[in-house]
C-alpha cells in the first residue's frame, strides 16, 4: 500500500479498502524503521498526524471527497508550520517553533491531507547534496553511501523510501529537481509566481520557487491543483488562472516539438546518464514526438549569474536572523556588535555564511555594476535564449544532473558543488517550469529526465512527464532495500 | 571673511495611515510596547510585504500639491544595516525610482519677500522602531510598534541660506501635509522629524564645503537653534585654520550643541538592491488626475484667496492660512459675520492670545467660529461696542453658555435710550465746567476727554455714537 | 578583482560575521575561487542588455488599508531570547 501513488491512494480511500488512519499509521511505522538510517524526517507529528487522519476518515464519512483527503504527506522544514518547529535545517532555528501557517501548508491543510512531519534539508537551502544541514546529512535510498541530493533532500528521500504518499520541496537553483532525479522520483519545479511563497523562509526571493516531490507525474498535477493560484499575502504570486492539471494529462503527444539542448549533451555529462536520456527521448519519437537541436548560447553563464543572484538576495534574506526577536543568540554577548557576530557566526553553518559573505561582496560600494547588475543582464540573456527556443519547439528535454548521486563527503569544493545545477539553474533565473522524471539507470542508481516548458505551461509539461510514465516503469522502481515488505 | 550657509533638509513625515506600510497592523501612536507588532513587522521568517494603497495615493498626493513630477513606475529598494530596531536587516525604501520626483515649494521670508525652494524628491519608505536606553538590567529594550509605519522622507535642494528660511520651508511642508490631510506631523511626537545639511563656504564662492548632517531635532525652534549653533561651529573651525569633518552630529537643544554621533570606523554602505519581494508600482494618468481632484485649496492659494477676496494684508491672509484649521475657522467666523476684517482681527488678536495664553489648540478652544461670529454680529449691530466686545469674550472663555445670554445676563448691553445718555452727558457737562469752556473756545480735542467721562460714567455701556453727539448739541 | 584577508575583514564586518583569524585563509581562497567562477560572465558584452530584476513581468499589487492583524505580543515573545515589560532587550545600544 506504502509505494502507491496518490491518484491510487486516493481511490483506495474512496472506496474504503483503507482508512487514513491506517494508511498514516503505516507511514509512521515506516518512518519509525527508517529514519534514523536515511534521516530524511527531522520532526515527526505522530499524534497530530494520527488526529487530522481521523479527522480526514470522519470528512469521508459525512460524504466529502477530495483527491488528497486523507493522504500522508511530509513538508520540508523551510515550510513555517503553526506550533510545530520549523528549523530549516539550521541551528539559527532549531528552537523556532512558528507562529503561523505558510499558504502552501494551509491549503494542504484545507484539502485535508495529513501532515506527518517536516523534512531535513541542506541549511536555509543551500547546497545540492543536503550535506549542510545541521541535523546531518539525508542518506540516499538508493544507496545510503550516497547524497540524495539537495537542498530537498530529505522530501525526496522519504519518497523513494515510501515514508509518506507526497512531499513538498522548494527549488532555487535546482533543489526539487536534482534530489528528484538523484533518488529516482518525480519533482515539479512550477513557474515562479505560480505558488505563494508566504511562510517560506526565503532563500533568494526572486528564484525561490516550492513544489511537488511526488511518485508520478500524475500525483504531481494533484498536488499541484491544491498548491497553485493566488495569494494576496505574496507579492511575487501571479494572478494567472489555476487550470486542473490533471485535464490534460492524456493528451496525445503527436506532433509535439521537442527541443534538445546542445548545452545540456556536452563536455561534462556522464556517458551512461546520457544514453539514459536518449533512450528516453527515443519513447517519446515513439508517441509521435519531434526532437529538435536548440541552442541556449547562454547556458554556461548561468551557474555564475546565479552566484551573484542568489547570494546577493540571501545576504539580505538572512539579516532578520540577528538574535533579537527569535531563534538563536550566543551566550553572554559583551555587547551588540558581539551578540550580532556570534549569534550569526554560531547559528549559521559554513555554506550559509559563505554565500553571506559572496552576497555582501557583490553588492557592496564599487562592485554593485561589476556583479549584481552585470548578473541581471546575464539574466535577460537566459531569459532571452528560452523565449526564442519556445519560438521553435514545446518543450526542453535533457539531463537534471550531470551525473548519478554522488557519494557522501565526495564534494569538499562549493565551486564543483555549484557546478552540479548546471542544467537546472537556468530554469529558476528564467522563471521557468522545470521537472525531473525518472528516466532510467545508470550503475544502479537512478537518473533524472529535465523537461522545461514556457512560463505557466505546467499543464503541458505534466502531460509530457505522464505520457512517458504511461510507457515506461522506472518512476515505479525502488531501491531493493526500500521495497515494501524488505 | 564672510561666509555663507548652504542648507538642505531631510523631513520625514509619518503619513496616517490606518495600517502600516507592508501589512495589515494597525499603526496607531501611543500604544503599549510591541502590541503593534505582528509577524511581518517582527520580520519573521517567510513573512513577505504587500503595499498599503493609502500610503501610495498620500504620497502621489503630496506630489502633487509641490507641483512634482509623479513618477509611474517606482521601485522598492532594500537598503541593508544592522541595528536593533531595524528587524529584517534591511529597510525597504526608494533609490533611484521615487514615487515624487523634482517639484518645489514656495517660502515667504519676513522682509515679504517670496522664495522657491526645490524639492528634489520625495520617497516612500519603512519606519525603524525604538531603542530604549533606560536600564533594562544593562540592556537597552526594543519597541517595534513603529517599525513599518509608512514615511514620506522629503528630501530639499540645497538651496536654503539660513536658519530662518529653514524654518519657513519646514513650516511650509508641515502646512501642506496637514492640509493634504496625510500627516499629522507633530515633530514633538516623531511623527515630523527632520535631519539638516549644512555646509558654509565664503560668500560669492560656488563651491560647497565639506557638510555636516545634525540629526534629533524636534521643534521649529531647535531646527532654527540648531543650524545657527552649526553654523557658528563650522566658522570657528575654518576660522581657527581647521577643517570640517562629513559626519552626523547630535544636536542637544538644552545645552545649544552638538556632538559627533556615529563611529566613523566602520563606514556605512547600504548595499542598496531592488527589493525582489515587491514587484514595481506602476500608475497612470487616470489614477494621477482622480488624486488631483482631491486636492484641497492650499496654503498659498488660500492666502492670495483671503487677500483678494476679504481685502486681507497679506500678513493677516499668511498667518490665518498657516493651519488648514485656523483658516476654516477663520472662514466660518467671516461669513457668518459678514465682516471678514473684523473677522481677521478678533481671530488673529484676542483669539490667537487666549489661545497662546492657555497652550490650547483651536480644536480645544472654548469659543468655536460660530460664537465669535455671534459676539462680531452683536458689536456690528450696535447691541455691544467693540470694547465691551473684549468683555464679552473674555466672558466666552469661562462661560460656555450663548453670546446674547452673556450679554443680557451680565447687563452689558450698550445702552441707545437718548432719555439715558442724555442724563449722563448733563452729569458730565455739570462736573467738568472747565473743560465744557475750552470746547466752547474751539479746542476740539476736549470733547475726546468728555466722551470718555461720559462712558465711563455709563460703565462702558453707552453708545459712543450718541454720547459724542448729545455733547456737542448740548455745549453749542 | 583580487579577493584579499582585508577585503574578507571589510565583509564580514558588514554582514555581521566573525571569521576567526584560523578561518581567514580557508574563507579568503573559498571566496575567491567562487568569484572566479562568477567572473565568467565578464567575457560576455552586456553593454546593450537591459537588467532584469525579476523573472514576473507583473507590477506590484496593493492592500486596502484595513487592519487585518491583532496583538499577539505575549505568544510571539514566547520565541525571544529575552524579553522585559514587553520590550525585546538587547546587549546596549550606543549611538
Amino acid at each position: 500500500m506504502i509505494e502507491k501513488t496518490v491518484a491510487e491512494l486516493s481511490g483506495s480511500l474512496s472506496r474504503g479498502d483503507i482508512s487514513s488512519v491506517e494508511l498514516t499509521q503505516a507511514y509512521l511505522d515506516r518512518i519509525n524503521q527508517y529514519n534514523s538510517t536515511l534521516n530524511a524526517f527531522v520532526t515527526v507529528c505522530e499524534e497530530s498526524a494520527l488526529t487530522q487522519a481521523a479527522q480526514a476518515d470522519t470528512a469521508r464519512a459525512d460524504g466529502l471527497t477530495s483527491p488528497l483527503l486523507g493522504i500522508p504527506l511530509a513538508h520540508k522544514d523551510i515550510f513555517c508550520t503553526s506550533g510545530i518547529k520549523t528549523s530549516c535545517g539550521s541551528k539559527m532555528l532549531h528552537n523556532f517553533i512558528a507562529p503561523y501557517d505558510a499558504t502552501v501548508v494551509s491549503r494542504f491543510n484545507d484539502a485535508g491531507a495529513v501532515m506527518l512531519g517536516k523534512t531535513n534539508m541542506d541549511e536555509f537551502a543551500m547546497g545540492s547534496s543536503n550535506e549542510t544541514s545541521y541535523f546531518g546529512p539525508v542518506k540516499n535510498p538508493w544507496d545510503t553511501d550516497r547524497v540524495p541530493g539537495g537542498s530537498s533532500g530529505g522530501s525526496a528521500a522519504a519518497i523513494a523510501a515510501d515514508l509518506c504518499a507526497m512531499a513538498t520541496g522548494t527549488d532555487t537553483g535546482g533543489s526539487i529537481r536534482q534530489p528528484a532525479a538523484f533518488c529516482g522520483i518525480t519533482g515539479l519545479k512550477p513557474s515562479y509566481g505560480r505558488i505563494s511563497r508566504w511562510g517560506m523562509i526565503a532563500f533568494a526571493s526572486s528564484l525561490d520557487q516550492a513544489g511537488p516531490i511526488c511518485k508520478s507525474a500524475e500525483d504531481a498535477a494533484l498536488m499541484l491543483n491544491a498548491m497553485a493560484g493566488l495569494d494576496t499575502k505574496d507579492s511575487t504570486c501571479a494572478d494567472v488562472p489555476v487550470e486542473d492539471y490533471t485535464a490534460d494529462l492524456n493528451n496525445s503527444l503527436q506532433g509535439l516539438r521537442i527541443g534538445i539542448p546542445r548545452q545540456h549533451f556536452a563536455e561534462g555529462l556522464s556517458p551512461e546518464v546520457e544514453q539514459a536520456v536518449r533512450e528516453a527521448l527515443g519513447v517519446y519519437e515513439k508517441l509521435g514526438a519531434q526532437l529538435i537541436d536548440i541552442d541556449l548560447p547562454n547556458n554556461h553563464l548561468s551557474v555564475s549569474a546565479y552566484y551573484v543572484v542568489a547570494p546577493a538576495e540571501a545576504s539580505a534574506n538572512l539579516s532578520r536572523f540577528d538574535g533579537v526577536r527569535y531563534g538563536y543568540r550566543c551566550d553572554n554577548p559583551v555587547d551588540l556588535e558581539d551578540m550580532y557576530k556570534r549569534s550569526r557566526s554560531e547559528g549559521f553553518g559554513d555554506e550559509v555564511k559563505r554565500r553571506i559573505m559572496v552576497g555582501t561582496y557583490a553588492l557592496s560600494a564599487g562592485f554593485y555594476d561589476a556583479y549584481y547588475r552585470k548578473a541581471q543582464k546575464i539574466r535577460r540573456l537566459i531569459k532571452q535564449d528560452f523565449n526564442a527556443a519556445f519560438q521553435q519547439v514545446d518543450i526542453i528535454i535533457g539531463p537534471t544532473s550531470p551525473h548519478t548521486a554522488f557519494t557522501l563527503g565526495a564534494k569538499t569544493d562549493p565551486v564543483a558543488m555549484y557546478l552540479e545545477d548546471i542544467y537546472t539553474i537556468a530554469v529558476n533565473l528564467a522563471g521557468l517550469p522545470g521537472m525531473s522524471v525518472p528516466a532510467g539507470l545508470a550503475d544502479g542508481l537512478p537518473v533524472g529526465m529535465h523537461l522545461v516548458a514556457s512560463d505557466f505551461a505546467e499543464s503541458l509539461l505534466l502531460n509530457v512527464a505522464h505520457q512517458f510514465q504511461l510507457n515506461t516503469d522506472w518512476h515505479r522502481l525502488r531501491a531493493t532495500a526500500f521495497e515494501e515488505g524488505h | 571673511m564672510e561666509w555663507e550657509a548652504v542648507i538642505g533638509l531631510e523631513v520625514h513625515v509619518s503619513l496616517s495611515t490606518n495600517t502600516k506600510l507592508f501589512s495589515g497592523t494597525a499603526s496607531i501612536f501611543g500604544a503599549e510596547p510591541n502590541t503593534e507588532a505582528n509577524i511581518f513587522d517582527l520580520a519573521m521568517p517567510g513573512t513577505l510585504p504587500v503595499l498599503n494603497k493609502e500610503a501610495l495615493r498620500m504620497a502621489v498626493k503630496f506630489g502633487l500639491a509641490i507641483d512634482a513630477e509623479i513618477g509611474k513606475r517606482s521601485v522598492f529598494d532594500r537598503k541593508n544595516y544592522f541595528y536593533p530596531d531595524l528587524p529584517k536587516g534591511y529597510q525597504v525604501t526608494q533609490l533611484d525610482f521615487p514615487t515624487v520626483g523634482k517639484g518645489s515649494l514656495t517660502i515667504s521670508l519676513e522682509d515679504g519677500s517670496e522664495r522657491h525652494i526645490g524639492v528634489t524628491r520625495a520617497h516612500i519608505e519603512e519606519n525603524a522602531g525604538k531603542s530604549l536606553h533606560e536600564d533594562f538590567h544593562g540592556m537597552s529594550g526594543i519597541d517595534l510598534n513603529r517599525s513599518g509605519e509608512p514615511l514620506l522622507e522629503i528630501v530639499s535642494e540645497p538651496e536654503i541660506r539660513n536658519a530662518k528660511e529653514a524654518v519657513a520651508y519646514l513650516k511650509k511642508l508641515h502646512a501642506i501635509v496637514r492640509y493634504l490631510d496625510i500627516s499629522d506631523a507633530i515633530m514633538a511626537q516623531g511623527s515630523m522629524r527632520c535631519d539638516v545639511n549644512v555646509s558654509i563656504r565664503s560668500k560669492g564662492s560656488t563651491e560647497l564645503g565639506t557638510r555636516t548632517e545634525l540629526k534629533n531635532i524636534n521643534s521649529f525652534r531647535f531646527v532654527e537653534k540648531a543650524i545657527n549653533s552649526e553654523i557658528q561651529r563650522q566658522q570657528d573651525v575654518l576660522e581657527d585654520g581647521g577643517t570640517v569633518i562629513q559626519e552626523t552630529r547630535r544636536y542637544d537643544a538644552e545645552r545649544d550643541t552638538s556632538s559627533p554621533m556615529r563611529s566613523k570606523e566602520f563606514a556605512n554602505d547600504y548595499r542598496y538592491f531592488p527589493e525582489p519581494d515587491l514587484l514595481p508600482v506602476e500608475i497612470d494618468d487616470t489614477y494621477i488626475e482622480a488624486i488631483r481632484a482631491t486636492l484641497p485649496e492650499l496654503p498659498d492659494a488660500k492666502s492670495a484667496r483671503f487677500v483678494s477676496e476679504y481685502g486681507l494684508s497679506d500678513y493677516d491672509a499668511g498667518v490665518l492660512t498657516a493651519t488648514r484649521e485656523m483658516a476654516e475657522y477663520f472662514e466660518t467666523v467671516a461669513r457668518s459675520s459678514g465682516d471678514a476684517k473684523m473677522a481677521a482681527n478678533w481671530v488673529t488678536g484676542d483669539l490667537q492670545a487666549a489661545l497662546n495664553k492657555n497652550n490650547w489648540d483651536l480644536a480645544e478652544s472654548p469659543i468655536q467660529a460660530e460664537r465669535l461670529a455671534r459676539l462680531i454680529q452683536r458689536i456690528k449691530d450696535d447691541t455691544i461696542s467693540g470694547k465691551i466686545g473684549k468683555t464679552v469674550f473674555e466672558a466666552m472663555l469661562e462661560d460656555g453658555s450663548d453670546v446674547d445670554q452673556i450679554i443680557e445676563s451680565r447687563g452689558l448691553k450698550q445702552v441707545t435710550d437718548s432719555g439715558a445718555i442724555e442724563s449722563l452727558v448733563d452729569e458730565v457737562i455739570t462736573n467738568h465746567p472747565e473743560q465744557v469752556q475750552q470746547f466752547r473756545d474751539g479746542k476740539e480735542a476736549v470733547l475726546g476727554f468728555l466722551v470718555g467721562q461720559a462712558m465711563k460714567l455709563s460703565q462702558g455701556k453707552a453708545n459712543p455714537g450718541q454720547v459724542n453727539q448729545l455733547l456737542r448739541e448740548k455745549m453749542q | 578583482m583580487a579577493f584579499d584577508k582585508t577585503e574578507v575583514e571589510k565583509v564580514a564586518q558588514l554582514a555581521r560575521l566573525h571569521i576567526s583569524h584560523t578561518e581567514k585563509d580557508e574563507v579568503t581562497g573559498r571566496i575567491t575561487d567562487i568569484l572566479a567562477l562568477i567572473d565568467q560572465m565578464q567575457s560576455v558584452d552586456t553593454d546593450a542588455v537591459a537588467p532584469l530584476a525579476h523573472p514576473l513581468d507583473i507590477t506590484q499589487r496593493l492592500r486596502e488599508d484595513d487592519v487585518t492583524e491583532s496583538n499577539r505580543r505575549d505568544e510571539l515573545q514566547q520565541l525571544a531570547p529575552e524579553v522585559d515589560e514587553g520590550l525585546y532587550l538587547v546587549p546596549k545600544v550606543i549611538e
